[in-house]
């Protein structure tokens, strides 16, 4: 029996863009994104890279995935080489490069990935996990991807291992105007830094918008198995005991301003919560 | 009594190169003592290579100590007689439900474990069904577990674990590979079992927003205990976390930066509801 992973799927991705995928376990997410680079072919259907269809003739799906770089989930499993740089080296010298420049890409991947330099001649076995998952995401860097697409980056990391990855990615976007897509199950981690949020659920995109109106929807979201950052549920709580503050916001900083903004406005700042501001 | 107590734990990993010979030692649990009580609700936080793991794979005899010496129920780990007996009061849930489950359907995966007890046939499909009533998977049992999502397959997983009827439960990042609604269900699930069954449960995460239900929480660096105390103790120092590499949740975030502004809100509130009363609302 055929099963449908992806349902008529239309999307555009403008260069540069940042981008949240989300979607409950089995809802296509990872799917699609395979289809990016041309690791599974559309049953029907056509994607275009700047214009030109990846599986038509001709088409130089090699270049692709240099072009567009996949990162897997928990990418350190496939980590392999005797060290850490040669394992980098490995992308870029299947593309055919010379010698020197694969080894400058290396070179340079791994300083992106703010990896030192007493760690390059090192096992990659001995790195911590953290360090590990940034060597991969360097092995996939080093072949200057013009699209990144990382499959859960941060899954099993702690909490600064979490922010020091999605920085980094975050900074080189900027950098070199690379488009980044972000798969990922961490509401907090996408409201913090993407641009744009596409979910999926049953094979289909059910929403593609800016993330606070994505969360404005946060109740359909829970019914797909998804949610809003732990933010957007207490904006609305505050809202609902009637204090003005605007239920599209998404991060800490924003949310602080809000209520203090808003308790400020109510004039309640200093009989409401008892006391004065020190 | 102590459902769990280590005295001076000590644990060492010798690494080796590829000749066999010694390079170094890593001590990868650092003179721990501690104890839990039966029917308690731990959670441990600790960074990535903090030896939080390396700990909780005491609790199942699954590494013994290098030095000290850990209790299972009363029964010393380093005991060989013990171990089956000391797997079976203490189980174990990992990060990764598809490494977990063996079998072809639901029930039987969750049967596999009082089987290999020598339980009788007829208790073993008794305890299946107690065991996945308490999951909430129990409408699932004919299903093959391929076919359940991640948060299901984890529920499976603890359901296994149930069937042997341990005392106590450790659970190592359970949540860590699933989806928002995933990781919700498996921690309904931890702690019914923790308040419905009294099982004693072990949280491993990196989720803070797990914790804040727990009686007590052990924070781990560099092999040791850190801190220790309930969630609002813990979240109640954001700085000191935010340097072994944790966080808190939002909402305890938020609270501790509107204090930092001028509110006079109380440390460590864990919840949506808490802060709205704080704020007077």
């Amino acid at each position: 029996m055929a099963h449908a992973a992806l349902t008529d799927i239309n999307l555009v991705i403008p260069d540069g863009q940042f981008i949240g995928l989300i979607g409950h376990t089995g809802s296509g997410k990872s799917t699609l994104v395979q289809h990016l680079n041309g690791l599974l072919k559309p049953t029907d259907g056509v994607i275009y890279y700047n214009g030109a269809d990846i599986n038509g003739d001709g088409f130089d799906k090699k270049e692709l995935r240099g072009k567009v770089g996949l990162v897997f989930q928990y990418p350190e499993h496939q980590l392999f080489e005797i060290d850490v740089f040669t394992d980098v080296c490995f992308g870029p010298k299947n593309l055919g490069l010379d010698r020197k420049e694969v080894e400058l890409r290396a070179y340079a991947a791994l300083k992106q990935v703010g990896l030192e330099d007493e760690y390059f001649y090192q096992s990659p076995f001995d790195l911590s996990g953290g360090q590990k998952r940034r060597a991969a995401i360097a092995g996939v860097l080093a072949m200057k991807p013009e699209v990144l697409i990382l499959d859960e980056p941060t899954a099993g990391l702690d909490p600064k291992g979490r922010d020091e990855i999605l920085d980094q990615i975050a900074g080189l976007r900027e950098e070199t105007g690379m488009t980044v897509i972000l798969v990922s199950h961490s509401m907090e981690d996408v409201a913090k830094y993407v641009d744009r949020i596409i979910v999926m659920n049953k094979s289909r995109v059910m929403m593609d918008d800016e993330p606070g109106a994505v969360f404005r929807r946060y109740r359909e979201l829970e019914e797909v198995g998804l949610a809003a950052p732990q933010i957007t549920y207490i904006m609305h709580a505050l809202r609902e005991k009637g204090l003005a503050v605007d239920t599209d916001i998404t991060s800490v900083e924003e949310a602080r301003d809000a209520i203090l903004h808003a308790l400020a406005a109510q004039g309640r700042q200093d009989r409401g919560v008892g006391g004065s501001p020190c | 009594m102590a459902i769990i107590e280590t005295r001076d734990l000590v644990f060492e990993y010798i690494r080796r190169d590829e000749e066999g010979n010694v390079e170094g030692i890593t001590r990868a649990v650092d003179d721990v003592s501690l104890s839990v009580k039966q029917g308690e609700f731990i959670a441990i936080l600790g960074h990535n290579g903090s030896g939080k793991s390396t700990l909780a794979k005491h609790i199942n005899a699954i590494l013994y100590p290098t030095e000290g010496t850990v209790w299972v129920d009363g029964m010393d780990t380093s005991d060989d007689e013990s171990l089956w007996e000391i797997r079976q009061r203490a189980g174990m849930v990992f990060q990764n439900p598809d490494n977990q489950i063996i079998g072809q359907v639901v029930e039987e995966d969750v049967g596999f474990g009082p089987e290999n007890l020598g339980v009788p046939t007829k208790e073993i499909w008794e305890r299946v069904e107690e065991s996945l009533k308490a999951v909430g998977m129990y409408e699932f049992r004919k299903y093959s577990p391929n076919k359940l999502s991640g948060g299901q397959k984890q529920r499976v997983s603890i359901a296994g674990v149930i069937a042997m009827h341990p005392k106590c439960i450790v659970l190592d990042e359970p949540t860590a590979m699933l989806d928002p609604s995933g990781r919700r269900e498996v921690i309904r699930a931890a702690r019914a079992l923790n308040d419905v069954e009294e099982i004693t449960v072990i949280l491993i995460t990196h989720y803070m927003e797990e914790i804040i239900y727990a009686d007590r929480v052990f924070v781990m660096d560099k092999g040791k205990v850190a801190m220790e105390g309930t969630p609002r103790e813990i979240f109640s120092h954001v700085e000191k976390l935010q340097s072994l590499r944790l966080d808190v949740p939002q909402v305890t975030m938020l609270s501790h930066e509107l204090k930092k502004s001028g509110l006079p809100l109380p440390d460590g509130i864990l919840t949506t509801q808490e802060l709205v009363e704080a704020l007077g609302l």
